[in-house]
């Protein structure tokens, strides 16, 4: 551990970190010490205190300081966890012992009577997790609405008799409900407004849909009109649009790298990602999440040893990142990803899904965040399901890529083109981003959208929760831990009106269960104040305020300067 | 957390509890084997130790008087 003057406590003493076994190598920091990561503590440090808190200051790679936190598990937290996690695992054994032998009745899909000497189809850990765990608290996700998902939300009250295996809607309704759940950032969702009524113009005008695909006889001039807008916003010679966002990535990719290439990618990436890896037949290596160190170890590995076997060379490298990664909160390291694969002579493909319009001082993604070319990043795929309150997903890049993916990308030969409607709400949205509406509507909400989210992080970390993630991120995961306090942080919260979203396994590990708030630009000071108040008063009522990391590290740091320099070309 | 009065109190321990370990979520039957088991557990750790730790105590202090406490006196005099 390099100690400089900053970081030694006031008397002088080193003080004893002791690690407590969980993740010490968090998004990979401790390695990448003498590069442009550091680890910051606290100054008046106590034992088995820890967090790995990173922050880059390097001029020419950030502009502004980069700063991501990971705070560790607290060990007695995760013993507890695991605790949880094993008594309801028995209890879990108990009914399924209970279903088998015929006591109680089996609700869910089982094997049938005359298959019961085949493969068994319901006997791994995911089904005895969804069977025995997921069914008790089921009753915090898949809530059904029935308003426009917007700052406020109206819920359909629904209520269960059998312990949620089967649900019955008593005919209420729960008005105005905040909506901390929602991927609404900048707050496009409105069923009013210029978007909506330029939407139901073009509907008047076009139809809902033209039920054909692209290259056939889908396609309208407004298709273009919003491919050629997209270009424009990205900065980027070309693009092209898709019905649906998963199937962008999922059926792009494989277009793009086969057999013989290799595809390097995240270990957090998203599934739509990882799919469309898999599909591609190409060689795939994971590293570790965000981890610049890891990320060069495999592309050196990869330089210098080739294909297995036979020693040739790659055909072609392909780096897979997203911009926010919604579950963490954290953003890509994109300057020193764009200087890695210059330096490798890779190619980048950026999933910005999350990250485009809720990012930058433009609304322009991860690549305006951190003021780069828009023409290093290779392959830049995004969707309109989020800030743009629309549909569908596009890819943007050179002319030529963008032709190559129009005549050989499966999406675009078989998907249907999209409807009119959603690509008006698009081109409104855009253009209202862009400014070029002749307001300063999507200036406004981009900026709204950044305090938003600096007030909320701020705001938590005060009151003493744990939160992952990067400060600009308007993905705020907020740690529960226990599975019970899933359920329960889900269930008190809509009891106070506030809609958030609980995530635990399979899309969490199994001990960081969290909540995740997706701030947006619709959200006023008031609404955040009362649901930061309510989430302060849960937190009290389940004691989830686990961090011991009252006041933020400083982070007037010294800082090596002899990286990367002679990466740029 | 402030609480009107010590049934709060002891309501929320319950709850905390419950979080806990995890038998929130749990059906109330489930609820119950678990509390009986874990309580008749408790119930016999304590009954236990109030049966024997005396008795261990006891043997324990003569076993290490033995060793550490000097000859007595009463040998001494049998010699004479």
């Amino acid at each position: 551990m390099t100690e400089s003057p900053a970081t030694k406590p006031a008397n002088g003493d080193v003080c004893q970190r002791v690690k407590n076994g969980l993740k010490p190598e968090r998004n990979g920091l401790l390695k990448s010490l003498h590069r442009c990561h550091e680890r910051q503590y606290k100054h008046q440090c106590h034992p088995e205190e820890e967090e790995v808190h990173a922050a880059s200051h390097h001029d020419s790679l950030y502009s502004r300081p980069f700063v991501e936190s990971f705070e560790e598990t607290p060990m007695l937290v995760a013993v507890l966890t695991y605790m949880g996690y094993g008594i309801l695992t028995i209890f879990g054994y108990l009914r399924d012992f209970l279903r088998h032998w015929k006591i109680e009745r089996c609700h869910i899909a089982r094997e049938k009577e005359e298959q019961k000497d085949f493969v068994p189809l319901y006997q791994d850990f995911e089904n005895f997790y969804t069977r025995n765990l997921y069914m008790r608290i089921r009753d915090n996700w898949n809530r059904p609405i029935c308003s426009v998902p917007g700052a406020k939300v109206d819920l359909m009250e629904r209520a269960s008799h059998d312990y949620n295996w089967t649900f019955e809607y008593t005919g209420r309704v729960v008005r105005d409900v905040i909506n901390l759940g929602s991927y609404n950032y900048l707050g496009f969702a409105e069923n009013f407004g210029p978007c909506a009524d330029s939407a139901a113009e073009v509907t008047m005008k076009y139809g809902v849909g033209v039920a054909s695909t692209r290259q056939e006889i889908g396609n309208l001039d407004r298709h273009e009109d919003m491919e050629k807008l997209v270009a424009k916003f990205l900065g980027v010679e070309s693009a092209m649009a898709f019905g649906m966002g998963f199937a962008t990535n999922s059926m792009n990719i494989p277009a793009l790298t086969g057999k013989g290439c290799l595809i390097l990618s995240d270990e957090l990436n998203h599934a739509s990602l990882v799919l469309g890896a898999r599909l591609s037949g190409s060689t795939i290596r994971v590293f570790k999440h965000n981890n610049m160190q890891s990320l060069e170890k495999l592309l050196r590995e990869a330089i210098v040893h080739g294909q297995p076997r036979t020693h040739r060379p790659w055909k072609k490298i392909l780096i897979v990142v997203e911009g926010i990664y919604s579950m963490e909160g954290s953003i890509v390291r994109l300057p020193e990803v764009i200087a890695l694969k210059k330096r490798y002579r890779a190619y980048l493909y950026l999933d910005e899904a999350h990250s485009i319009g809720a990012l930058g001082p433009r609304g322009r993604g991860v690549v305006d965040y951190f003021g780069l070319d828009p023409r290093d990043v290779d392959v830049m795929m995004g969707t309109f399901t989020k800030s743009f309150g629309a549909a569908g997903g596009y890819i943007a890049g050179k002319r030529e890529l963008i032709e190559y993916l129009r005549s050989h990308s499966h999406s675009a030969v078989y998907a249907t083109s999209m409807s009119p409607p959603v690509v008006e709400q698009i081109i409104t949205s855009m253009k209202c981003i862009m400014g070029e509406d002749g307001t300063t509507i999507g200036c406004d909400r981009v900026r709204q959208l950044a305090e938003n989210t600096v007030y909320f992080r701020k705001r938590l970390r005060e009151m003493g929760f744990i939160i992952y993630g990067n400060e600009d991120s308007p993905v705020v995961p907020m740690m529960l831990y226990m599975p019970a306090k899933i359920g329960a942080f889900g269930r008190e919260m809509l009891k106070r009106d506030i809609g958030v979203v609980v995530v635990g396994f399979p899309a969490t590990p199994i001990i960081e269960s969290r909540a995740r708030f997706c701030i947006s630009a619709a959200h006023t000071k008031e609404m955040l104040d009362r649901a930061l108040s309510v989430i302060s008063e849960v937190g009290d009522l389940l004691q989830l305020k686990y961090s011991r990391h009252r006041i933020q590290p400083s982070m007037a740091r010294p800082f090596d300067d002899n990286m990367y320099e002679d990466i740029d070309d | 957390m402030s609480f009107k009065s010590f049934t709060d109190y002891l309501a929320w321990l319950y709850y905390q509890y419950l979080l806990i370990t995890g038998i929130y979520v749990l059906e109330p039957w489930e609820k119950s084997i678990f509390n009986s088991i874990l309580f008749s557990a408790i119930a016999m750790v304590i009954y236990t130790s109030y049966v024997f730790v005396p008795i261990h105590v006891r043997l324990a202090l003569e076993f290490f008087s033995g060793i550490f406490g000097g000859q007595p006196e009463s040998t001494m005099a049998l010699m004479n």
